[in-house]
């Protein structure tokens, strides 16, 4: 079979940063459109943080030093973005290591995985992953110190035992402090990973306990934190840049007359176009080097820049709805069939259909991407808040053609990710200007315009479900079309459907029991970058399955927690190969199923905390909506009020989340209430939109986000308590966000008798 | 040259006068505390004191803050012990970390006018200070917990 070079480049690019997308190796081969490898490939099939690039590390070593003065430091090689992984990260290390943790610091890895292993941070898989690792690491470096008092006492190690910060002998009571201890235990072997003796869980001190604070709250609320964007290097330099506003543009031609006569202005230099599909690269433009931000901006706002708007230049968000929903309305690539639709359909007594959209969604972290370079006798330094320091490391590397060696990416805190910072263009941007500064130290800076102009949005959908429904009321026959741009356009042109792990995030891994079941897929061209966004094809999955569970419920006249549970079925476990879902978010089937039972469970959970069946005011509804993504369950209700201007007000909401074991219950509840404030957002006021190929929101007047005001007046976490800690975990940092969405509309239509079909709510209601 | 006050300090900088306050703390001076966010005053990430008010440093000029008591995140109190600053640690308020200094600014601001805000009072002040990820429940309760340790209810 031919291979046409364009294919090859995105096997290329997809294989080696396979993570990054969330694509299991296999499905990176489904989603290309090449045979399946051979069956060596299929026996040598990895899991988990297995199957991840570089994989997982878990040498003491690497993860723990241990000073003189007993000072405990533990390296934290993941991104922290809020999610609180420096903090619970080190915490499992020093709870198997028996560490005292007020003599915890915690200290970030650059990227450089081949030393400590996989560090994208994404796809909700932090403690997923890395548990188990950290556990091995603390208990190894414990044994270690165990091992190395006993020689010192010339007792057998059986009498010694690490506790709180120092060990102890057990016949005479003798002690040895761990910084006493540090220098002897550094120069044994570390003990093999078979021999590790992991720590009792009732005698974990600090997992699953949820007491222990933020390692970074004193400097975050000093204002000494340091975020990619408040970076200081001497002699350093300010720089933004002039982008393409569509994407695919050229620079036709530029004017720099006036921007150089701005004070501070130093240079004005272009910066090359990367072609479509221009997986991470920069978008070329011109940039505007200066002594300080200001007038950098100033500068670039005083350039006179034509632009070649190149094949999106027509991109309307209006006309491509359109295009969205005549693909919803034909047959598309079937990708799940169960049963027999149409008969099934034809027979019912009763029939509903629906269409669901949802447009693009940006990021807005709210420290917009900004990175700082330097290259000193061809080594380049780079400060930048990256999801994935490797992927950055590597594609400077490229651009720079320097050896991976000689590129360091220090990690410096995000100020908020949710997947854009995985993108790591902007770190490569402020790498290209150093070296077009002959090395000087660069800082290159997003400002909110640009972020929203050049940013990688969600995607954007439209959601056709039709349902047949026999006398009772009962689904009988369930038809849905998925239609929505693929992330992976960013990597291959062609690409019209969705890949695996876009189809598995909700879609073809639907467990609903009902008997005629088919998913298609028609085609959608990128027009944009698509890229993730927290939850990814969650996000308009869910809405659209769960708004019409809501539909689905009133037309049978039943309450929607109940049609809900009946929908999901009796407690069972899918296996995902059957559904079929191929990628499993790149976990064991065999381990991680679909969990029926556990579905259930936090539906309930949720109801009960809510207080499902309650009586309300007029004007005021609960809405209920539940999903399985990132092997976690979570089931949302919403309490709305909407006024009579149509006004929305949310003065409950209860989420309930089964996660597996709860290393940091602390974190999971944050976690949660964040999820529930963006899904909010979303729901409510957030969306970007495209006019002449040109995103139409500038800043946060035209892409709203949910404020204090309008945010949930009390939101209650319920963590459903799993059976020990030998049970698999789940993801947290993305579940929280699906559910919101249609748990909200179903509750606007509880309220008002009004259906939500098109997100967001916007002024929808006051009609 | 611009004379201006952080934080109980003089520094002089060759500036524009219209150069707003938040470059002239984070490109000029090296206070990172103070955060840009939107560059227009739809954010609050970049909340400062002028005289004890809360202002956006990203459209305040300069020339406008000279002769004013200019506070900051790193001077809002020593030793990060401002009852705003220990509630905000107590309840673990912070995801990213990123707007919360803003947050803590303006809630500190809050407190100092109104000792013991209601909800609609928190509602007014805060709702201009954007937290992406979500943390406006805890901002919440840890404006109401610093009220209740200065005593709110002089």
């Amino acid at each position: 079979m031919s291979r046409n070079p364009r294919t090859e480049l995105v096997i290329t690019n997809m294989s080696r940063r396979s993570f990054l997308m969330g694509l299991g190796a296999g499905s990176l081969v489904l989603a290309a459109g090449l045979p399946i490898l051979g069956g060596a490939e299929e026996e040598q099939k990895k899991y988990a943080g297995e199957a991840m690039p570089h994989g997982l590390r878990d040498d003491p070593a690497i993860f723990v030093a241990i000073a003189a003065d007993g000072t405990v430091t533990i390296v934290c090689h993941r991104s922290e973005m809020g999610q609180g992984v420096r903090t619970s990260l080190p915490m499992v290390v020093a709870d198997e290591l028996e560490a005292d943790w007020s003599r915890v610091r915690v200290t970030q890895a650059p990227g450089n995985e081949p030393l400590y292993g996989n560090q994208d941070t994404d796809g909700s898989r932090s403690m997923r992953h890395h548990f188990m690792s950290m556990r091995r690491i603390g208990a190894a470096a414990r044994r270690m110190l165990e091992e190395a008092a006993a020689a010192q006492w010339n007792v057998p190690i059986a009498e010694v035992e690490a506790v709180d910060h120092e060990v102890i002998h057990r016949g005479s009571d003798r002690r040895l402090g761990y910084g006493e201890l540090a220098g002897a235990a550094a120069a044994l072997p570390v003990p093999a990973r078979e021999t590790v003796e992991l720590k009792d869980p009732s005698k974990f001190r600090y997992i699953g306990r949820g007491e222990v604070g933020l390692v970074d709250n004193l400097a975050i609320t000093t204002g000494r934190a340091q975020f990619g964007i408040d970076t200081r290097l001497d002699g350093m330099v300010y720089a933004v840049v002039a982008r393409p506003p569509v994407y695919g543009g050229k620079l036709k031609s530029y004017d720099d007359t006036e921007a150089l006569k701005i004070p501070g202005v130093l240079k004005v230099l272009t910066l090359e176009a990367a072609p479509i599909p221009s997986e991470f690269n920069p978008l070329g433009g011109v940039a505007v080097i200066a002594l300080n931000t200001w007038a950098a901006i100033r500068g670039r706002d005083a350039l006179k820049v034509a632009w070649d708007d190149g094949p999106n230049a027509s991109y309307s968000s209006d006309t491509y709805r359109l295009t969205l929903e005549a693909a919803a309305r034909q047959p598309g690539k079937v990708v799940r069939n169960v049963g027999d639709v149409d008969a099934a359909m034809a027979a019912a007594a009763k029939r509903v259909e629906a269409e669901y959209y949802i447009p693009h969604q940006a990021h807005v972290t709210m420290e917009p991407p900004a990175a700082a370079a330097r290259i000193v006798d061809g080594k380049c330094e780079v400060w930048a808040c990256v999801q994935a320091p490797q992927t950055t490391r590597e594609k400077i590397a490229r651009q720079l053609g320097l050896d991976i060696e000689d590129v360091t990416v220090h990690v410096t805190l995000l100020g908020g990710g949710f997947g854009r910072k995985s993108k790591p263009d902007f770190a490569i941007e402020a790498a290209l200007l150093s070296r077009a500064m002959d090395g000087r130290a660069v800082k290159l800076t997003f400002t909110r315009e640009d972020d929203l102009a050049n940013g990688y949005l969600n995607t954007v959908a439209v959601q056709r479900l039709e349902a047949g429904l026999d006398e009772s009321g009962e689904a009988v026959a369930w038809l849905h079309r998925s239609v929505a741009p693929t992330i992976t356009a960013l990597f291959g042109p062609d690409s019209r459907h969705e890949a695996p792990f876009e189809l598995g995030m909700g879609f073809v891994d639907t467990p609903f029991a009902v008997p005629n079941l088919r998913l298609e897929n028609p085609e959608a061209a990128a027009h944009t970058r698509v890229g993730w966004f927290r939850s990814v094809f969650n996000v308009p999955h869910a809405f659209a399955i769960h708004s019409f569970v809501g539909e689905l419920a009133a037309a049978a006249g039943r309450d929607p927690k109940d049609y809900l549970l009946e929908l999901i079925g009796p407690p069972r476990r899918i296996d995902p190969d059957s559904l079929p879902d191929s990628w499993n978010y790149g976990e064991d089937p065999a381990i991680y199923q679909v969990d029926t039972g556990r579905l259930r469970r936090v539906v309930e959970t949720a109801a009960a905390g809510a207080g499902w069946g309650r009586t309300l005011p007029k004007g005021r509804g609960l809405g209920i909506a539940a999903h399985r993504s990132f092997v976690t369950y979570t089931a949302v209700v919403v309490e709305v009020e909407v006024g009579d201007t149509g006004q929305i007000t949310i003065p409950r909401v209860d989420i309930a989340v089964d996660c597996g074991p709860q290393i940091n219950p602390e974190r999971i509840r944050s976690q949660m209430e964040g999820a529930v404030i963006q899904g909010v957002s979303l729901a409510t006021v957030s969306a970007a939109t495209f006019k002449d190929g040109r995103v139409e929101q500038r800043n946060f007047d035209g892409y709203r986000i949910t404020r204090i005001d309008q945010a949930p007046r009390e939101i209650h976490v319920h963590l459903v308590p799993a059976e020990g800690y030998d049970q698999p975990l789940g993801g947290v940092g993305e579940p929280g966000l699906p559910p919101v969405a249609p748990a909200l509309c179903n509750a606007v239509f509880a309220a008002t008798g009004k259906r939500i079909r098109s997100l967001p709510i916007g002024d929808q209601l006051s009609a | 040259m611009v004379t201006l006050q952080i934080n109980g300090q003089e520094h002089e900088v060759d500036v524009p006068d219209d150069m707003p306050l938040l470059w002239v703390l984070r490109d000029v001076i090296g206070l990172t505390g103070t955060k840009f966010g939107c560059g227009v005053a739809l954010c609050g990430a970049c909340t400062v004191h002028l005289d004890g008010t809360a202002v956006r440093a990203c459209v305040t000029p300069v020339s406008f803050a000279a002769g004013r008591r200019i506070t900051t995140i790193e001077g809002l109190s020593p030793d990060g012990t401002h009852p705003v600053q220990v509630a905000w640690r107590d309840l673990n308020v912070a995801q990213c970390g990123y707007c919360q200094t803003g947050q803590i600014m303006q809630a500190a601001a809050l407190l100092a006018q109104t000792p013991n805000p209601t909800d609609v009072d928190i509602d007014n002040a805060m709702s201009g200070n954007i937290c992406r990820c979500g943390t406006y429940t805890r901002i919440r309760a840890a404006i109401k917990q610093a009220a209740a340790v200065t005593g709110g209810a002089s």
